[in-house]
């Protein structure tokens, strides 16, 4: 286990020695600051409608806020997350660190779950810091705490899902710019894999939407935590992590 | 501490490394020499357990580098032929980065950094981030890398490769230091670093090992037809006198100094003619300025030993020019 830190720590610090991670934590603070803005703004506008009688009953900030705004900061991830993952092993092939590694007392699965740590809390971090947003609701209004974390605990899931798929591509190559362009396309695909759902037909349909990475968020963002949900990310995790055991392994025999 | 027992390692098709068997007894420096891509790398690889092999075994320290990977390699430093630094982390940060991961216990991770950094002198630029050292020193911090965990077996590959002459001088000085506590296995294709830093020597050519022996056993062993060179003060041309002694096969002249003459005497196989060479050039009352055996240096014997296959094929073809 403490070699499984070392190698997180070293992971850590070299996204913070780098730009990545200032890059990273601020494109996304920035982008998540301007949906904040967006949806709000439309929110309050609809429940000044709502309070003069126009619309329905109240709005639930929870529902019509938070909620929305969180699916669409998952839209943001699609853009940043392959930036985390692409270097994770294309750079220690390409530096020849790889060889430092393979030959120190380590076994592939420390290296595999100390670099899946590492990008895990620089995503963390990232996290962290839209917490100041929603931390003001608190101030400014009374929003309830539970399906926010269960939201947060989705987005967590869902950036590891994103971090194993990543350092498996990450893993093919010792180009970082294909490890990040191969690694924004397969997660695109993931992604709108759910539109096929609804021509595949009766058979396809559940299959299909059972694969798309965003329909399983979804029932973490209105707050409910379903073990089927639970499930699939941690179903997904473990298998993008095994399959970049096999990689690594396979690249060793092949030389 | 180490032995290499029938290795072969084959990328797809291609073989890289062709049943080559050979050991490396506790303390022994031993040169690994080869022309490039003759397989020292890929050997290299295997033995420090980077890569499995396709057949054979590799045993370091009583440890199998395939089935008991960690301890093999708890045992084991490595210099690949890049240094493989972060050029993020500061050296200090790298080698203590490296000593974590190389098992060195918590309590002493500190010492053992700043003491091998003294002893590949590399203290003053401790706070320097790797991607900024000359080439001198990330092949210094490599190498301290390779030690810091005190493993018993040293593999470098090509540990002076791109060093300026100094720099040379100084690796192989430690290289020797280090000899002692550690089993050393060098790669190279400077011949000269071998008769100056290895006891043994393994050559290998197309993946196959050609010669293994000391690098004077080898010189001696495969000058065959012994050469003299002979420098005489003489009125006269001396070939004819010099052809006529007994076991001389040919006589050239090799340079002609003012008043003397230097012949190149080639003798039979394993005979010494520098006893009769004498005694001719001074019944003639010619001056005897000069006698001594043309060595053959390491060069020409690997020349000579990588090359050799080649005309054994041309030897077997049934039309070949003899």
């Amino acid at each position: 286990m403490s070699n499984v830190f070392a190698i997180a720590h070293k992971e850590i610090r070299s996204y913070f020695a780098s730009p990545v991670a200032y890059v990273v934590i601020g494109l996304f603070a920035l982008l998540f600051g301007y949906f904040y803005v967006a949806i709000l703004t439309w929110f309050v506008q609809q429940s000044m409608q709502a309070s003069m009688g126009m619309g329905g009953g109240a709005l639930s900030l929870n529902q019509q806020f938070v909620r929305p705004l969180l699916m669409n900061a998952t839209v943001v991830l699609l853009f940043v997350m392959p930036m985390i993952t692409m270097r994770t092993y294309a750079e220690e092939k390409r530096s020849g660190t790889m060889e430092l590694l393979l030959t120190s007392p380590l076994t592939d699965l420390q290296i595999i779950l100390g670099k899946f740590l590492g990008a895990l809390t620089l995503y963390s971090s990232m996290l962290a810091v839209t917490l100041i947003y929603v931390g003001v609701l608190f101030v400014f209004g009374n929003p309830e705490w539970k399906p926010i974390v269960t939201a947060y605990l989705g987005l967590l899931l869902f950036g590891g899902a994103f971090i194993s798929v990543g350092m498996l591509i990450s893993s093919f190559t010792r180009n970082q710019i294909v490890a990040g362009m191969i690694t924004f396309g397969v997660f695109l695909l993931l992604w709108v894999i759910d539109w096929l759902g609804n021509f595949a037909g009766p058979a396809a349909e559940p299959i299909i939407n059972y694969l798309s990475i965003t329909q399983h968020f979804d029932d973490f963002a209105k707050g409910v935590i379903d073990t089927k949900h639970l499930i699939y990310y941690v179903s997904f995790i473990t298998f993008g992590l095994f399959l970049t055991a096999k990689s690594v392994d396979s690249e060793r025999w092949r030389g | 501490m180490i032995e290499v027992q029938h290795l072969t390692k084959r990328y797809g098709r291609v073989t890289a490394v062709d049943d080559v068997t050979f050991r490396v007894e506790r303390g022994e420096i031993l040169g690994f020499l080869g022309p490039n891509g003759a397989g020292k790398t890929t050997t290299m690889r295997v033995i420090t357990g980077y890569m499995p092999p396709t057949e054979g075994r590799v045993i370091v320290a009583g440890f199998d580098v395939f089935d008991q990977p960690i301890e093999a390699k708890r045992r084991t430093g490595y210099l690949p032929e890049t240094p493989p630094l972060y050029p993020d982390m500061t050296v200090r940060e790298y080698l203590t980065f490296v000593a974590r991961i190389k098992g060195v216990p918590a309590a002493e991770r500190k010492a053992r950094v700043e003491q091998v950094m003294k002893r590949v002198w590399v203290t003053d630029m401790a706070s320097r981030h790797c991607g900024k050292l000359s080439k001198g020193y990330r092949q210094r911090v490599g190498l301290a890398q390779a030690v810091l965990h005190n493993p018993d077996v040293l593999v470098l590959d090509e540990p002076t490769a791109g060093l300026d002459p100094k720099q040379i001088i100084e690796t192989r000085q430690l290289i020797k230091e280090l000899a002692g506590d550690h089993t050393i296995i060098l790669s190279t294709h400077i011949l000269p670093e071998v008769s100056q830093t290895c006891q043994r020597v393994v050559i290998i050519n197309r993946g196959r090992v050609v010669a293994v022996d000391t690098p004077e056993n080898l010189t001696h062993r495969l000058r065959g037809a012994e050469t003299m060179y002979v420098l005489v003060e003489a009125p006269v041309d001396a070939t004819p006198a010099l052809q006529a002694v007994a076991g001389v096969t040919r006589v050239t002249v090799a340079d002609r100094h003012d008043r003397a003459i230097g012949y190149e005497v080639q003798g039979v196989r394993d005979a010494d003619i520098r006893r009769e060479l004498a005694r001719t050039v001074v019944a003639q009352q010619w001056g005897l300025l000069e006698l001594r055996p043309l060595r053959m240096s390491l060069e020409e014997v690997f020349l000579q030993v990588t090359t050799e296959e080649l005309t054994e094929k041309a030897d077997q073809a049934p039309e070949a020019d003899v």
